[in-house]
């Protein structure tokens, strides 16, 4: 057992999905050619003015309320002055002082029971462009295509005290960001992107020891590792009485370690002021109360609603509920009538075991809540056995196919009509004369000779729970 | 008591990457004494309960709606560069 307590604060950054950028009006679309989605203001040329986006204020200010937090009616765009290529304008339009919201909170379920992370703030501002860094040349190549699109930074309180807890609780931030529908929420493509406070203290005590922070982890694996080795870095150097210097550390996920950044460090005297071409931000109370009444239900509310109103365990509930897709997959296909837990098995087990190893997306699979019903109804009905649902799953999935039809067409089908059944039956009793004596002369093994046979005469078609009930009754 | 001194003007202009002789950093660290201490007599006023001014313009931000308009082609904004391949603004290494 640690002598230390790790003590973890996380500041994410979402890119928010507008059309637009934060201050002008070009592309955010990405993936254009480099440079084309630009224009003076976000090119930083003397004399353009911000104008600020409406969406993105929408966006920011829904993501706050869903993160309770208290919304500034008036809140302040500052400038961060750096100089860095990436950065024509040699500032970030941030939020200082006055930011859009502060004092939220977030629950997470850690370790099996909930745990409230305190949200510090929540504030706007512009993203940089990117560099490509030539290996042969002594040069940068810069495209400004993403400067000036529209993020917002979330900054938690040093609540959380494991990497476990940490990846949970980012893992919440992106499915609230997704459940409103204002993030793409992809850590590999970097429009949802995470830096790490980190720094460990001898349990029992108040006060935080020296922190560090980590930069550079573009995914949940990456952000858990990262932390770890932060973590067990830093107790390594209490443990021998050394001390954690105060630095940024980028994680390298080749070697799985961190790395000191040193150099940048000067940097850091950003010398914030409010800039001067943007006013005050005024937002209206009517306007907060327009999109706090426009919040969907989030995912803690409908975990619990889930367990209430269709009776299934917490796991079954959290994992449908993680993503809105796939809560509203389960609910569209349950409203047809199928048993929800049977429903969450399937989509627990068949479902996103194909999602995963195909890297399907649901929502673009031909394969409906309408068709995903029927298949069950054809297995409830006794249709088709539930091994074969079960063999032809993949390939509902996959294909613009219904279910009714595909089973008839294939061939699957269950006999399970009475008459055509006791006439097999029959068949088969009269070909097998010897084992039918020896099973009334009291060889009630063989019983299960019969049923082979039946199957083999069926190509096995026959719905064996009614083979067996009406065999029984034949052999009585 | 000096407000400011030379030694701090140097890292004031070596963040805003402004190349300054000894002779104009300390011509700059007298002149920026006196707006300091002029600072220090506004400050002698007491403004509790009066909000901080942010801007003085009085009327708040206006707000634009989210669409997309294209005005500027790529030749255009690389047009100023000092150096370009037609597709990248092109600048010494930075790592």
């Amino acid at each position: 057992m640690s002598a230390f307590e790790a003590v973890i604060g996380l500041e994410v950054h979402a890119q928010l999905k507008t059309e637009s950028k934060l201050f002008c009006a070009c592309s955010t679309h990405f993936g254009e050619k480099p440079n084309t989605n630009t224009c003076p203001v976000c090119t930083g040329m003397p004399g353009a003015l911000p104008v600020i986006n409406k969406k993105a204020v929408e966006f920011a200010a829904k993501m706050a309320l869903a993160m309770q937090c208290r919304i500034n009616t008036r809140s302040v765009f500052a400038r961060k002055n750096y100089f860095y290529p990436d950065l024509p304008k040699g500032y970030q339009i941030s939020q200082y002082e006055a930011p859009l919201a502060e004092n939220g909170c977030v629950s997470i379920v850690s370790g099996g029971s909930f745990r409230e992370i305190r949200i510090i703030r929540i504030h706007m501002e512009d993203d940089a462009g990117k560099s490509i860094h030539s290996r042969h040349e002594n040069l940068s190549y810069v495209d400004l295509n993403r400067t000036g699109v529209p993020l917002i930074e979330i900054v938690s309180g040093p609540d959380l005290r494991s990497a476990e807890e940490a990846v949970t609780y980012l893992k919440q931030l992106r499915s609230i960001l997704m459940y409103l529908g204002i993030c793409e929420g992809n850590m590999e493509e970097g429009n949802f992107r995470c830096d790490a406070n980190v720094s460990l203290r001898p349990l029992g005590r108040e006060r935080l020891g020296v922190r560090t922070e980590l930069k550079n982890m573009n995914s949940f694996r990456h952000v858990h590792k990262a932390l770890e080795y932060e973590i067990q870095r830093q107790e390594d150097l209490l443990s021998d009485s050394e001390p954690v210097i105060q630095e940024t550390l980028l994680f390298d996920e080749d070697s799985g370690t961190t790395r000191s950044m040193r150099g940048k460090e000067e940097a850091h005297d950003y010398r914030y002021f409010p800039d001067p071409d943007l006013v005050p931000m005024e937002l209206s109370r009517e306007a907060i109360a327009g999109w706090t009444a426009e919040l969907p239900e989030l995912p803690p509310a409908k975990m619990l609603r889930f367990q209430e109103a269709y009776g299934l365990p917490e796991y079954d509930a959290g994992l449908l509920t993680a993503e809105r897709d796939l809560a509203d997959y389960f609910e569209a296909t349950v409203a047809l009538g199928p048993p929800p837990k049977v429903v969450s098995n399937w989509i627990m087990t068949d479902l996103l075991r194909e999602i995963r190893e195909k890297d399907l997306v649901l929502s673009r699979c031909a394969f409906t809540p309408e068709r995903f019903a029927s298949l069950l109804k054809l297995i409830d009905s006794g249709k088709i056995s539930s091994k074969t649902g079960k063999q032809i799953f993949p390939e509902l999935l996959l294909q613009d196919l219904d279910p009714g039809t595909y089973v008839q067409e294939k061939g699957y089908v269950q006999i399970s009509d009475d008459s055509e059944l006791t006439r097999i039956l029959e068949e088969v009793l009269e070909e097998n004369p010897k084992e039918l004596a020896a099973y009334k002369a009291g060889k009630k093994k063989l019983l299960s000779f019969f049923m082979g046979q039946v199957m083999k005469k069926t190509k096995g078609q026959a719905n064996p729970k009614l083979v067996n009930e009406k065999l029984q009754e034949l052999l009585k | 008591m000096k407000k400011i001194e030379t030694q701090e003007v140097a890292k004031i202009a070596s963040l805003a990457r402004l190349e300054a002789d000894r002779a104009t950093l300390e011509r700059f660290a007298g002149q920026l004494d006196n707006i300091l201490e002029y600072m220090e007599t506004l400050h002698e006023l007491d403004t509790t309960g009066v909000d901080p001014l942010y801007s003085p313009v009085q009327h708040p931000a206006p707000f634009r709606e989210d669409s997309v308009h294209q005005a500027y082609t790529q030749q255009d904004v690389l047009g100023n560069a000092p150096e370009s391949d037609e597709l990248y603004f092109i600048v010494p290494k930075i790592i």
